[in-house]
């Protein structure tokens, strides 16, 4: 099976000189449709340079990173924008939903960058709603919802482009217990019967069991000289 | 996405009240400074708007028709003339004192003309006829004057250099733009109420023939009299507006003040609009992280900024209609034609794009890993 996600040798170097961190250090890792995969380890440990870069927001300083197949460490900066419009869905730790747009209208906003406008938009958002079980609250705002349905906003938000990749950076961390299982039950099924690959960042050990693979990351390298743990 | 950027505007109201009132100061002073400069405009060339002369005849060297100084009468004789001349009219412009009825003083600017001639003539009289002025010592004045000069109906009686005036008439809209006021009299009266002499004129107002050139004309006088300045009647009113607009700088001044207007409101504008951005930077970072484009977020800036300019626009002309409207029975005369009030509209939209340029900047900026920065 193709990977949807290939990153090999890639290192991610911050600063200069005496000043230099290195946060990535020769990461090679596959990422597939139909799993998710937890990036896991302790703070500073480099998840989040790692997804940043699978997810085309920052560049790396050497290795290389293809989406889908195509290899984008070479594309310019213009044409990145287009890779994650069309190949990456995201969900943030903090939601990151537009409090001034009901939960519809943020679905809808993401798919209006998508060139889908007007009814027609917000019909397919409702229905993206329906899929993570807030079809009934779409036309409420982010303030009035509670911290998992925000999150299964984000969802919805993140599928409305119809991406092959949903990449999740710490999806349950604000989040008390059942409304986290929720979000993970939810990032299963997409990956397991939407075909989609997720890939999840997180310290939360409740994870682990929606977890098809596990990354373990420690200052900037996969640990215990293994490249990824195959979840039985 | 239009949306967005105005759900983002209406949400915060003080910021969007703070934003309009910025546009709408802005508006304002723009289009009453304006309006200022056009009815100067319009008042300094009340007088060569009704000549219905093809051409000035003048002393030489005079700067506006309101500091001419006389020449000698038989000028006139000269430029009759010269081929190609219908009419040449002597025509009297001269400041002179009145004495109203309760002793106070006023200036006045005397305006001597032939009532038969149509050169220099006032065309609409509100009430009396312009033939009256054949009458010895009458004049006619602007109905916007009668408190001014303490006249109340047709037939009052004031004193022009301290000799009767009868007033046998009213003009409407033949404001003056210095501060006195316009006294049309028959031309053999205004000898007696200027300090013109009887042998002098101050212009000679020329017709041409029907099919003559005025330029050519002006040409064929210009070789035939001597010591005068010769203008057709549009390089006459230029010349005049330039003096009172720029030489001496009431025009600059306002159109300075028009200036300062712009830019007071581009730099609220741009306040608001840069902060408005600034707190709603994180939500462009995931906008931008989600794979819009800075195009497809700068479009978002930019309509916020065309709604703020547009609903200021309309919040402004609220105000400042009624201020021009006021301003026709006031001293300070406004002209806001349509092209200003459309202009204007062009003007409120411009200047807030301009402004939410600085917001601009910032979002190209943005760094869309700041997403993942908790």
């Amino acid at each position: 099976m193709e990977p949807a996600i290939f990153v090999r040798e890639l290192t991610k170097v911050y600063g200069r000189g005496a000043e230099a961190y290195r946060a990535l250090d020769g990461v090679t890792l596959e990422v597939f449709p139909r799993e998710v995969t937890l990036l896991m380890g302790p703070s500073g440990s480099g998840k989040t340079t790692l997804i940043s870069i699978m997810g085309c927001i920052l560049r790396a300083t050497s290795g290389q990173v293809f989406v889908g197949g195509r290899e984008v460490t070479s594309l310019g900066e213009s044409e990145l924008p287009r890779v994650r419009l069309e190949q990456i869905g995201f969900i943030f730790q903090g939601f990151n939903l537009f409090p001034t747009l009901n939960a519809g209208e943020n679905v809808a906003l993401a798919l209006d960058l998508k060139g889908i406008r007007g009814t027609k938009a917000l019909r397919r958002a409702g229905e993206l709603l329906d899929i993570v079980g807030l079809a009934d609250k779409a036309r409420s705002f982010p303030a009035d919802l509670s911290g998992g349905q925000k999150q299964r906003v984000a969802i919805a938000r993140a599928l409305a482009g119809d991406p092959r990749i949903i990449l999740a950076d710490e999806p349950t961390a604000a989040l008390d217990s059942h409304s986290g299982r929720t979000v993970l039950d939810l990032l299963r099924t997409l990956a397991h019967e939407r075909g989609r690959a997720v890939v999840v960042v997180t310290h939360d050990n409740r994870a682990l069991s929606y977890a098809d693979r596990i990354v373990r990351l420690e200052d900037g390298r996969i640990t215990d000289g293994l490249m990824e743990e195959k979840v039985a | 996405m239009a949306s967005l950027a105005l759900r983002n505007l209406f949400h915060d109201r003080t910021r969007l009240a703070v934003t309009l009132t910025g546009v709408v100061f802005s508006i304002v002073l723009i289009v009453i400074q304006l309006g200022l400069y056009l009815g100067f405009k319009k008042q300094i060339l009340t007088l060569i708007d009704i000549s219905g002369a093809d051409l000035w005849v003048t002393a030489a060297g005079i700067p506006s028709i309101d500091l001419a100084v006389p020449i000698k009468e038989r000028k006139r004789l000269q430029i009759l003339a010269v081929e190609g001349v219908a009419q040449a009219q002597n025509y009297i412009v001269a400041f002179s004192t009145l004495k109203l009825p309760d002793g106070r003083k006023e200036s006045i600017e005397v305006v001597g003309l032939d009532p038969e001639v149509p050169l220099g003539t006032p065309r609409e009289l509100v009430a009396g006829r312009l033939s009256d002025l054949k009458s010895p010592d009458t004049i006619i004045i602007d109905e916007f004057y009668k408190n001014k000069l303490g006249v109340r109906q047709l037939g009052d009686v004031v004193e022009i250099n301290d000799r009767r005036a009868r007033v046998v008439g009213f003009t409407r809209g033949l404001r003056s733009f210095t501060t006195a006021p316009h006294a049309f009299t028959w031309i053999k009266n205004a000898y007696d109420y200027s300090p013109v002499k009887e042998d002098e004129s101050v212009f000679v107002l020329v017709k041409a023939r029907e099919g003559v050139d005025p330029a050519a004309l002006k040409a064929r006088i210009q070789t035939r009299v001597s010591d005068v300045d010769i203008f057709l009647t549009e390089e006459f009113a230029r010349k005049t507006q330039d003096y009172w607009l720029f030489d001496t700088g009431a025009g600059i001044s306002v159109l300075i003040a028009a200036a300062l207007g712009f830019v007071v409101g581009l730099v609220v504008v741009a306040q608001t609009v840069y902060a408005s951005t600034m707190d709603h930077v994180r939500e462009y970072g995931t906008l931008k992280a989600m794979g819009a484009s800075n195009g497809y977020i700068i479009r978002v800036i930019v309509k916020q900024a065309v709604a703020s300019g547009a609903l200021g626009y309309f919040l402004a002309m609220a105000v400042a209609l009624p201020i021009v409207r006021a301003s026709q029975s006031s001293s300070a005369l406004i002209v806001v034609p349509p092209e200003v009030v459309g202009g204007m509209f062009v003007i409120s939209i411009l200047m807030c794009v301009a402004a939410s340029l600085v917001s601009v900047r910032k979002v190209m900026t943005i760094d869309p890993a700041m997403v993942f920065k908790g």
